[in-house]
């Protein structure tokens, strides 16, 4: 799809898009709705529950699109993103916990973890250029396993299974009340400035990632990616674009890991590191459409806003099956991650694109008949 | 390949066996070396069919320790449908129910693994980046089919009576559960290789592992072998699953997801298409794994992972890769 | 030649991912005479020989051998209806042993003793290295192996590829022996060959190959007299070769 019309005419939100919209009327309208919705959490919302999970849903906005950088296009599986998400987030821990809520130990731990979670994005980048795919995600595996394994010996420094909890700066602390009235109907504390800051920085991340993908750069990945001879034969150093995008993938996880840091004051081998969170990148990823950006983050709200209402639905039907035990038990309410699965099994095999590249492909055929 | 090729990692076992020999006492290393064995037989029982598989379409099945985990209930099901048997002192009855579990184990996942290979493998074949997808999703409904069959919570795995308890041999106890499972999985070793080495079937598989068009050009169907080594290679993924939670004594739905990793590390030490490979694999793991957890508790988790990465050093296809690959 | 063609090829077009390189080959093969196929690298003769097996899809036209399509069936099926492919690396299980590889050519009721016999008088070296593992065999040693494994049931016909590539000139000798007897016999045999003193030895009719298409039909005595053709069809002549 060619634009004909020069960049600087360009509107400026398209620019800002870097000229990649959905594709879809379906899929901008759940963007904008996204969009809307995380800009305005504090107001829309009462409790401090939702606008934590709306903080959450943000950084997995982050975190999955980062990883969709990697599957969809550089073309490669690895099961270590959470290793650079649980740097970030120790990073910060660690600093905090260890000299005090000051911004200068928040800067020097982020940087510390972003910083050592390129590095290893780099190394991961080189060993997937020596051993075939289906050995490097297995290697990866175990290599997130070390991950774990490390965080919850190495007691002293992580705190091990118990994990890290941490004062913030006074700025982001929840006990931050300038005005003891409400301004505008809005209670300014630290927990809205948090929340503020996640949402700026996930918002500045994924522009980024936009912008990173439509550029040479991104039209490089995807020649590796269909043809990785046909690149490296083109003059395309292969192994300079992908240790260069398995670390900015990784910067950009480890950043993501270093907001949910801030987010719950807390870090712990579970809340960052666990299988469960990459199989949950994974889903989001997979089911919102992989190498669409747009698709991880629709799939990153969808997987969380499933677990808040898919369980009343299952509920639901646990009840109205209640006479058929084991039918009942498939529709326990618990079980949601069951039919996620199902649908991620189903994406994979019947519709590979997801959510969104199934969107846009439709709207292509639509154009051209 | 040339022979020393095939003796080296031999020895590299009988080095780790001896290396454990001087680091510590004698009864220590007596008993922890049955117990190594032990789990590295089970361990080879669960990767057999994974390596196989993998040799012959290349095919790798993330989902593999799915197998492991529903081999593992059949077995408690079946211990705990027949009390009296587990109970009983009498030890063919004991000999009885551990055979009746095992073979639960074998048709329950045998079966799953006919299941999936139709309606799932089929499709991805020769799609990595899918099949790595769709194998890991099906890993996840697995284990949630499972905590819908058998609940959330662990269930007990009460082995029978005969086989509870120790030996005492040279002033060492080996519990006697450990020399049964060392055995079984040592006979179903040599059964592998036997009916690899000299049955037609065998030489088919294993000429396929090499070069699967030649096979096919020669007029033999790839296809309906490898379904069967699929099935056979989950019954045996079953089995080792359910003797791995009749010796833990207990079995939850995470049980082939936290194996995960290790069989994965077997496989890849091992050589993927190598079932001799995969058997030293299991063995280096199994005993590393215990005498590492005498010596040095905390890095107990860590040795395996170091153990793959030395050993990819050494040989970067594992210690007998199969084929041209 | 009045007689049916045994194998034929119509406008068959060949893909492999996004390169066309099979452009309508059109192709008759005679029974019990041996068709050398020639050409330059590159010029799609391996490609005629893996799509005539089934091992590429040919994309357009039409396989037929004897009654059968062959278009429509998968490898095993082509290979079952007395097909005999030795491919250019040999396809030689290195893993497994001399008695092994050569088990794999017959049928599913193994040897048979007067079939062994007779190939394993053909070819004495095999009897030698029984029990050897075939990786430990010389280049031309795993050729004669391919070619004793291809001997081992009846076959209608021999689809042989580059058996010469890389030989010492001794082990070519006894590979052109073994295609003489074999064609004594009354095989039918489409060879690729490169060494064109070979293909002149052995072949009833030639074939030129050039840019995925067939570009000079003739009988191999013609081809081989006509040294101008020769240089200007492959490049070389017969004295030049030499």
């Amino acid at each position: 799809m060619h634009s004909f019309s020069p960049p600087s005419r360009r509107s400026f939100g398209l620019r800002l898009l870097s000229g990649d919209t959905p594709g879809h009327p379906v899929a901008s309208f759940l963007m904008a709705v996204l969009v809307f919705v995380l800009a305005f959490a504090p107001l829309l919302f009462a409790g401090t529950r939702a606008v934590a999970t709306a903080a959450r849903v943000a950084i997995f906005v982050v975190l999955a699109a980062s990883y969709d950088l990697l599957l969809g296009y550089t073309g490669i599986v690895s099961f270590a993103h959470t290793l650079f998400f649980g740097l970030g987030a120790y990073g910060v821990a660690i600093a905090l916990a260890g000299s005090g809520p000051s911004w200068s130990a928040l800067f020097v731990g982020s940087a510390a973890g972003i910083g050592f979670a390129a590095l290893l994005g780099i190394g991961i980048a080189l060993l997937s250029l020596r051993v075939r795919a289906i050995f490097f995600s297995m290697i990866t595996l175990a290599v997130a396993s070390v991950g774990q394994v490390l965080a919850s010996q190495l007691h002293d420094i992580t705190g091990g299974e118990d994990g890290l909890t941490f004062s913030v700066p006074p700025l982001l602390s929840p006990s931050f009340h300038p005005f003891t009235e409400p301004v505008l109907g809005v209670r300014i504390d630290g927990r809205l400035n948090t929340y503020y800051l996640i949402f700026v920085v996930s918002l500045v991340l994924f522009l980024l990632l936009l912008r990173l993908v439509n550029s040479p750069f991104g039209r490089v990945l995807r020649a590796i990616r269909e043809n990785e001879f046909r690149a490296e034969a083109l003059g395309y150093r292969v192994v300079v674009y992908r240790s260069l995008a398995s670390a900015i993938a990784a910067a950009m996880a480890a950043i993501a890991g270093t907001l949910m840091a801030l987010l719950l004051r807390y870090n712990g081998p579970a809340t960052t590191l666990s299988f469960s969170i990459m199989i949950d990148i994974l889903l989001m990823v997979v089911i919102g459409g992989m190498g669409t950006l747009y698709g991880p983050a629709i799939g990153a709200a969808l997987m969380v806003l499933a677990q808040y209402y898919l369980e009343p639905a299952l509920q639901f039907l646990a009840e109205l099956t209640a006479p058929f035990p084991l039918l009942s038990a498939v529709f326990q309410p618990d079980r949601w991650l069951l039919w996620l699965g199902f649908l991620f099994m189903l994406v994979v095999m019947y519709f590979p694109a997801g959510i969104v590249g199934s969107l846009r492909a439709r709207g292509l055929y639509s154009q051209t008949r | 390949m040339k022979p020393s090729e095939r003796t080296l990692p031999v020895l590299l076992v009988l080095l780790i066996a001896a290396l454990g020999f001087a680091a510590m006492p004698f009864t220590d290393w007596l008993t922890l070396s049955a117990a190594g064995l032990a789990m590295g037989m089970m361990l080879f029982l669960m990767v057999a069919g994974l390596t196989l598989i993998f040799g012959l379409m290349d095919v790798l099945n993330f989902a593999h320790g799915a197998f492991i985990t529903f081999g593992a209930f059949a077995a408690g099901t079946v211990f705990a449908r027949f009390p009296q048997l587990v109970a009983s002192d009498r030890w063919e009855e004991n000999l009885l129910i551990l055979a009746l579990a095992a073979l639960a184990a074998a048709l329950l996942s045998g079966a799953l693994g006919f299941g999936f290979e139709r309606v799932a493998i089929g499709r991805v074949y020769g799609a990595h980046l899918r099949q790595i997808l769709l194998t890991t999703g099906a890993l996840i409904v697995a284990e949630q089919l499972a905590i819908v069959i058998w609940g959330p919570d662990a269930i007990p795995v009460l082995k029978p009576a005969g086989l509870r308890g120790s030996f005492l041999i040279a002033g060492a106890a080996i519990e006697k559960y450990r020399v049964v499972a060392a055995l079984f999985g040592l006979f179903v070793f040599l059964l592998l290789q036997g009916i690899l080495a000299h049955t037609r079937i065998g030489i088919i598989v294993r000429a396929g592992v090499e070069n699967r068009e030649m096979v096919e050009a020669l007029g033999y169907r790839i296809r309906p072998l490898f379904a069967g080594v699929f099935v056979a290679g989950a019954a045996l993924a079953g089995v080792g699953g359910a003797m791995w939670a009749t010796y833990a004594a207990t079995v939850t739905a995470s049980l082939g997801s936290d194996l995960t990793v290790l069989i994965f590390i077997v496989v890849i030490i091992g050589g993927l298409g190598s079932v001799g490979g995969s058997f030293l694999g299991a063995l280096l793991v199994g005993l590393v794994t215990n005498y590492v957890g005498f010596l040095a508790p905390k890095l107990a988790l860590l040795s395996n992972i170091l153990l793959m990465a030395a050993i990819l050093l050494w040989r970067p296809r594992g210690l007998l890769a199969a084929g041209g690959r | 030649m009045t007689e049916q063609p045994l194998l034929v090829l119509k406008g068959v077009h060949t893909h492999i991912g996004r390169y066309h390189i099979l452009q309508g080959v059109d192709l008759e093969v005679y029974a019990q005479r041996v068709s050398v196929l020639l050409g330059r690298n590159g010029a799609g003769k391996t490609t005629t020989l893996r799509t005539i097996l089934g091992l590429w899809h040919a994309s357009a036209g039409e396989i037929s051998f004897d009654q059968h399509r062959l278009n429509t069936l998968d490898p095993p099926a082509i290979a079952r209806l007395g097909i005999a492919y030795v491919p250019e690396n040999m396809g030689i299980f290195s893993g497994l042993s001399v008695r092994e590889n050569l088990l794999l050519g017959t049928g599913p009721k193994g040897f048979r003793n007067s079939r062994l016999e007779e190939v394993l008088a053909s070819f004495p070296l095999l009897r030698e290295k029984w029990n050897l593992p075939a990786g430990t065999l010389s280049g031309g040693q795993k050729q004669i192996l391919a070619i004793a494994r291809a001997m081992m049931l009846p076959r209608r016909l021999f689809v042989v590829d580059e058996p010469t590539k890389g030989l010492a000139p001794a082990m070519v000798d006894v590979l052109l022996d073994a295609f003489l007897r074999l064609k004594e016999g009354g095989a039918t045999i489409l060879l690729v060959e490169q060494n064109f003193a070979m293909a002149a030895t052995l072949g009833d009719d030639a074939a030129v190959m050039e840019d995925g298409r067939i570009v000079h039909v003739s009988s191999m005595a013609a081809l081989a007299q006509d040294e101008a053709l020769q240089t200007r069809l492959l490049g070389l002549s017969l004295a030049s070769h030499q």
